[in-house]
């Protein structure tokens, strides 16, 4: 599983950071950052929300 | 939810938007193998309308729409769609959906219809008198912006202010005509309403405010707008943005409760089983703030047409809706961040930056609790208090925080100051 995020899409919402603190956190650049937590099973449902409700449609999830 | 005898399990959805796009998907995804249709009223695959202040209009050529999902997904995901269809009636007892293109029988069915903007009484006879909502109210927004139209807008609510500025950066003349004295007083609260409007008057738009619109001139195509103070500006493009009203006349006699919205449980039931709604529309009770609630934000819509769609194809599951609101609003190339509420603040901080500049933080109070954050271009702040409010944090616990944060940037700025002469961003 691995969350991908657009930068060119990306505006900063943080939308992603609300459901997901561990995973995003958007960054004094106004773009949202993949932190360093490994990505584990349970959080899917929670990395399909971030995906879902991003205003940019910045973020895709695989595998 | 059981189905009527001899009917398929049929999931409705009405309204195509993102609200409805949201309660159709998250439905089928949630396992949901019955029959799916999603009825719009417009003839256009399901868009974001965001983009239609902003960039749609400051570009240099029209951009395509941002379809909200391409076709193909929505064929795998075996969504019916009715486009250029509109419900005119709600049958609850023999569960069907009355449309101008026929009836739609459904077993589940989610309201989504959004809300039409409000419109100046007998405005929109003249060429040039403008709402927007829709694509085609862009389109044609955009044409007069391209073509350098005086433009007047009316509201100065955060459609209004947007297309304020999207017009200014095309080097239109614009000016924004506001009835209540301090604008945004609603969503931020008068001070922080004065602070926001006063990005206006920096940008070289024109603010007044406390003068209502007495009204519109022209001879077919608009050419002024006169106020009520006898003051007329001449115009080639007038944006009436004075606020929506929800969709909801269409469900008159249906037995559903309507009031403001269409009046829902904490699970977004509208009162009969297996009817539920979403969006702009939807009034529920929101725990996270005790109170009844009906917004108009797009992450709402997102929100609750996840949450929507879910409930009304299992509503054995259904799960309670609850959120801290969060709204952006982009001008003059800023981005203003809201999340929680203003109204009922007992007092404002601002906690980083300063109201009268290019970045801020300001908190609200309501008792000891922390009830909202309005920021503007902080982007890596605001979410920080949306996790805070989402948990109820109190002031004591959000002002430390703030201070924290304050004192680490203030750190980090001396380090970088002392290093290359640049400073860092809040």
């Amino acid at each position: 599983m691995q969350i991908h995020t657009d930068t060119d899409l990306c505006t900063g919402h943080g939308i992603c950071e609300s459901i997901l603190p561990a995973v995003f956190e958007v960054g004094n650049d106004g773009q949202v950052h993949l932190l360093d937590t490994p990505l584990t099973e349970d959080m899917r449902p929670l990395l399909e929300s971030a995906v879902a409700e991003c205003p940019s449609r910045a973020l895709s999830l695989e595998g | 939810m059981p189905a009527p005898a001899g009917r398929d399990p049929h999931l409705v959805v009405v309204g195509a938007s993102l609200a409805g796009l949201r309660a159709a998907e998250s439905a089928r995804r949630s396992g949901f193998t019955g029959a799916i249709t999603l009825v719009g009223a417009e003839e256009h695959l399901p868009y974001d309308r965001p983009p239609l202040s902003k960039d749609f209009l400051t570009t240099d050529a029209e951009p395509a729409p941002t379809l909200l999902r391409d076709e193909t997904v929505l064929r795998d995901l075996d969504i019916h769609l009715r486009l250029g269809t509109t419900a005119t009636g709600l049958d609850t007892e023999d569960r069907v959906v009355a449309t101008d293109a026929g009836d739609v029988a459904f077993t589940s069915l989610v309201l989504a219809t959004g809300a039409t903007p409000r419109m100046l009484p007998g405005a929109g006879r003249l060429r040039g008198v403008h709402v927007l909502r829709t694509l085609d109210d862009a389109r044609a927004i955009r044409r007069a912006v391209d073509a350098g139209a005086r433009t007047v807008v009316v509201g100065a609510g955060f459609i209004g202010s947007e297309i304020a500025s999207s017009a200014r950066a095309r080097g239109c003349d614009v000016t924004v005509v506001e009835a209540l004295p301090t604008p945004l007083a609603r969503p931020v609260g008068e001070t922080m309403g004065r602070v926001l409007a006063a990005l206006h008057e920096k940008h070289g738009t024109r603010l007044r405010v406390g003068v209502g619109v007495d009204g519109l001139e022209g001879d077919g195509d608009v050419r002024a707008v006169r106020l009520a103070d006898g003051t007329r500006i001449q115009a080639d493009l007038v944006v009436i943005g004075i606020g929506v009203t929800p969709n909801v006349a269409w469900l008159a006699g249906s037995g559903l409760e309507i009031g403001d919205g269409v009046e829902c449980d904490a699970h977004l039931c509208a009162g009969v089983a297996g009817v539920y709604a979403a969006g702009d529309i939807a009034r529920w009770h929101n725990p996270t703030f005790d109170t009844r609630m009906r917004l108009e934000h797009w992450t709402i819509a997102a929100e609750q047409g996840g949450v929507a769609g879910r409930n009304a194809v299992d509503p054995a599951a259904a799960t309670a809706f609850e959120t801290v609101p969060y709204f952006w609003s982009d001008w003059y190339g800023k981005r203003i961040q809201m999340v929680g509420v203003a109204s009922g603040a007992d007092e404002i901080a601002t906690v980083a930056g300063d109201p009268d500049g290019d970045t801020f933080v300001v908190l609200y109070r309501h008792g000891d609790r922390l009830l909202g954050a309005l920021t503007l271009e902080a982007r890596s702040q605001v979410m920080k208090y949306r996790a805070m409010l989402a948990t109820g944090a109190s002031w004591e616990d959000a002002l430390a925080f703030a201070k924290e944060r304050a004192a680490k940037a203030a750190a980090k700025t001396v380090a970088l100051s002392s290093a290359d002469g640049t400073s860092a961003p809040l």
